[in-house]
């Protein structure tokens, strides 16, 4: 049931990018259509589980023996970086199709910040390999989520009377403010976890 | 200090030697970018971006070797297109790459045309019918309006005639009220 | 027999203003000093001019000539001489000039001689045919060509649109009342030739002569001829706009929904107008071709009703016959709904024209400023095709074509209820129409630009081709020399053995030109 909470808690509670304002510059970049949402929110998933599975690993296997804590941010960088460039290679040879909706997200996923912030806080956190899998996944739900919603949302305000002074940027930050204090609302659920 | 070095140089050299052999093993010829590239270029074919035609300016996009504001044809909107698949910073069209002009489509002068054939070596769509010594005239209906064909053309007979707008194909237009048109 | 109409869906009950102009009855209208008929009178294409400036016409001769198997003929509405032949102000919203061929009447209506068929002989086919040569198209306002719906057959119910479903207008009242045997002949024709076994007359329940004139002709056919092939049924729907929609006409008549992308032929449904079938009855049964209707004129004037109007009449001498009251703005072709302002007031009475209405301040108070949509939905409420319009008014507006067309813009018929009802005054129609219309130049520019990257692609395999032909040419040819070459003992090249070999050359290429005819005459050798 613990692996379950952790999930919900990373959707919904911890939100990545509403309550632990991470990987923000994909979540602003990348919501003006639907369509290409749902596909950074895709790529960003699988290259997010991947990538607390490894780093775990590397933290656990490599870095913890030598005791190199301090060598943890360069090296996660490095695993994270050659992890995407691995997948897209990947990727691109065995399904064509899975690189032609994640192929040219992928390159971005490299600079968001979520994905070097989820494993840094699986370590803080003290998670086995399984419950950071979990906790990658979940934070990535949780990212497309919140990418899909303000998606939508800046969809519909293509067509409304924003004053001049607010269009564009302004009102999707403002926007992304108000969902922010909704997504504070899920902090209530706290007393089952 | 031994020990870090030692550990991130393992750690460097394994991520390399996997990504050097995913790099050879498997590598794929062709860029699904470039198609999607070359769906949004009007494909007028008309070089004035510097290259070839636009399967060139495609794949040039796709290296980063060109940028993506110097399609005319496209305009803005295209540039716009091209701006929101690669993710970059939308630019307005190269001041150098000439402004946006209405569509329009060649027609050859038949009095004047003496048969000789260059515009037809230069039509990159093939619009163009006619042969040696004989009237050449355009298909209008396959010309895409890329201007190739009035510099080979030695006594300049051909012109550019800008699409009218008809009863069958005028469109209804953007809807503007009166509170707009104060503002 | 009877067929229980369906509840009907959304829609909207307008004042109806019919009373207007339905008590008079048609009257003919005098010449008009001059008649400009334009080209393009159907929704396929602009038929092909075959006179020439000066040439005498003849009432019902032909002007006009399809240029494809979908386009329908154009015909000289009375006698008199071509006077010009060019771009002349036509009908459109969009105020643009269209090729038009103007007559001069000599006022004497010579009629050139009806081609007689015989309808109870000649062969669907050719009926089918005659009525595209005597331009029969869809009087109902859409000018649809009757003789493509009926090309496909495998129809076993007919729907004759009675319905006249639009505020103001009544010329199909008029039509049904006055000429109920005509209507009901063409609509047994029309039966015949689409194969079906039924006919369904749907008649909006406001008209109560109309169905009874319509009854009684049907009751005397029955009397006359007991034992018909096609029964025919007159049945009265209920009052509401827009039931005269085709779809929503045989939603109601048949209990079938058409989804949307097929047409209701594919259901073994066919629909036509009552305007249509009466033009079917004088096209067939008196081989007379298209060349007036009945058009309902109404609003500010002093003399509402219906005439019969020769086509390219034009509207401000039809108008002027009816007394233009003082105070007159705009004149609007179609109803109040669906219709446009003329955008002159010269412009001929067409096939489409169904209806002109004189507007003033008092009958059609100007359009409210639009303001922001508040979301209560009471267009979704009316919406006959079961749309959201606030959403594809919002998505329209961003011009966000994608999701506008994931909302099934193209389900939407511009009937105007949406509009109607909004509170907050919103063209909503006006914008569903840009996005259609941006739409489909879009999918058009994309069609283009995959047509143009097919052809470049071609050309430059082709290019590739003519080079490597070329380079085997030469090849063969370096070859062939060379063969010559070795050929000589002493390894020197033997004269005698390349000249043997330029003479085969030169008489393979005669050889070849033998088999095609040359192009000039070859020098003396």
């Amino acid at each position: 049931m613990s692996y379950f909470f952790v999930i919900l808690s990373a959707v919904l509670v911890n939100n990545v990018v509403f309550v632990r304002i991470l990987g923000l510059c994909p979540f602003m970049g990348v919501s003006k259509k639907l369509s290409t949402a749902v596909g950074m929110g895709a790529a960003t998933t699988f290259v997010l589980t991947l990538a607390a599975g490894a780093s775990y690993l590397v933290d656990h296997y490599l870095l913890a023996p030598f005791e190199l804590d301090y060598l943890r941010t360069l090296s996660f960088i490095v695993v994270i970086a050659a992890i995407v460039q691995l997948t897209e290679l990947v990727i691109h040879k065995t399904s064509p199709l899975l690189h032609q909706v994640l192929g040219i997200y992928l390159p971005l996923i490299t600079t968001n910040c979520a994905v070097l912030g989820i494993p840094l806080l699986n370590v803080s956190l003290g998670y086995g390999l399984l419950e950071s899998l979990l906790f990658g996944f979940g934070s990535s739900l949780g990212f497309t989520l919140a990418l899909v919603l303000f998606a939508s949302i800046r969809e519909r305000l293509d067509g409304a009377d924003v004053p001049i002074a607010f269009r564009g940027m302004p009102i999707a930050l403002i926007t992304a403010g108000f969902m922010s204090l909704a997504f504070m609302g899920f902090a209530g659920l706290d007393r089952f976890n | 200090m031994l020990n870090a070095i030692i550990v991130m140089t393992a750690l460097a050299l394994v991520l390399g030697a996997a990504l050097g052999y995913a790099a050879v093993h498997f590598k794929v010829e062709g860029n699904p970018l470039v198609e999607q590239i070359d769906a949004i270029l009007p494909q007028t074919q008309c070089g004035q971006c510097g290259f070839p035609g636009c399967l060139p300016y495609a794949e040039a996009i796709a290296a980063g070797e060109a940028e993506i504001n110097l399609c005319p044809p496209g305009g803005d909107e295209g540039a716009r297109k091209l701006a929101d698949l690669l993710g970059h910073e939308f630019k307005p069209l190269a001041a150098e790459h000439a402004v946006e002009k209405p569509r329009a489509v060649a027609l050859i002068d038949e009095q004047t045309c003496i048969g000789c054939t260059l515009c037809i070596q230069a039509c990159p769509v093939d619009a163009i019918v006619g042969s040696a010594k004989q009237m050449h005239t355009v298909i209008s209906d396959l010309c895409t309006g890329c201007e190739l064909c009035l510099p080979p053309c030695p006594v300049d007979c051909i012109i550019m005639e800008p699409l009218a707008e008809t009863v069958s194909n005028w469109k209804w237009k953007y809807p503007v009220t009166a509170i707009r048109k104060v503002a | 027999m009877m067929a229980n109409p369906l509840r009907a869906r959304g829609g909207i009950k307008p004042a109806h203003h019919k009373t207007e102009s339905s008590g008079q009855a048609i009257r003919r209208v005098p010449l008009p000093a001059r008649l400009v008929v334009p080209l393009r009178q159907d929704s396929q294409g602009t038929a092909r001019a075959i006179v020439a400036v000066g040439d005498k016409a003849l009432k019902g001769q032909l002007i006009g000539v399809p240029e494809e198997a979908r386009g329908t003929a154009v015909h000289a509405p009375t006698s008199g001489t071509v006077v010009g032949i060019g771009p002349y102000p036509v009908p459109h919203p969009s105020g643009l000039d269209a090729l038009c061929v103007v007559i001069e009447p000599d006022g004497e209506e010579r009629q050139i001689e009806h081609l007689r068929l015989d309808t109870a002989r000649a062969s669907r086919d050719e009926l089918i045919a005659h009525l595209q040569h005597s331009g029969i198209v869809g009087l109902g306002g859409a000018v649809f060509p009757s003789h493509i719906k009926l090309g496909k057959g495998g129809v076993d119910t007919l729907v004759i649109n009675g319905a006249e479903c639009e505020p103001w207008i009544t010329c199909d009242d008029r039509l049904m009342r006055e000429q109920s045997g005509a209507v009901l002949s063409g609509a047994r024709l029309l039966a015949r030739l689409a194969g079906a076994q039924r006919v369904l007359i749907g008649i909006e329940d406001n008209k109560p002569q109309a169905i009874a004139a319509m009854r009684e002709a049907t009751r005397e056919v029955v009397e006359r001829e007991a034992e018909s092939a096609v029964s025919v049924s007159v049945v009265s729907v209920p009052a509401r706009y827009p039931a005269g929609d085709a779809r929503q006409l045989i939603r109601a008549l048949t209990g079938v929904e058409i989804p949307y992308g097929r047409r209701s032929d594919a259901f073994g449904i066919q629909c036509f107008n009552v305007g249509t079938a009466h033009a079917v009855h004088r096209a067939l049964d008196h081989g007379e071709p298209l060349t007036s209707r009945i058009v309902t004129v109404t609003g500010n004037v002093e003399r509402p009703g219906n005439y019969e109007v020769l086509l390219g009449t034009p509207a401000n001498e039809l108008l002027a016959l009816c007394g233009v009251r003082p105070g007159t703005g705009h004149v609007l072709m179609g109803g109040p709904m669906m219709g446009f302002a003329l955008p002159r007031p010269e412009v001929p009475v067409v096939k489409a024209t169904n209806c002109l209405i004189a507007t003033s301040q008092a009958l059609f108070p100007p359009a409210e400023a639009e303001q922001p949509c508040i979301r209560c939905g009471n267009c979704a409420r009316v919406c006959p095709t079961g749309l959201q319009p606030f959403e594809l008014y919002w998505f329209s507006r961003a011009r966000n074509l994608d999701r506008v067309a994931d909302y099934h813009l193209f389900d939407c018929m511009e009937c105007g209820c949406c509009a109607y009802v909004c509170p907050a005054h919103i063209p909503l129609v006006d914008y569903f129409r840009y996005a259609k219309d941006a739409i489909r130049g879009r999918d058009e520019e994309r069609r283009a630009a995959d047509r143009a990257r097919a052809r470049f692609e071609f050309r430059g395999f082709r290019i590739e081709r003519e080079k490597a032909e070329k380079a085997a040419r030469l090849a063969a040819k370096a070859a062939e020399t060379r063969a010559a070459q070795a050929a000589a003992p002493d390894g020197q090249p033997d004269a005698q053995a390349l000249i043997a070999a330029a003479l085969s050359r030169a008489q393979a290429q005669n050889g070849a030109a033998a088999e095609s005819p040359p192009l000039s005459p070859p020098p003396e050798s």
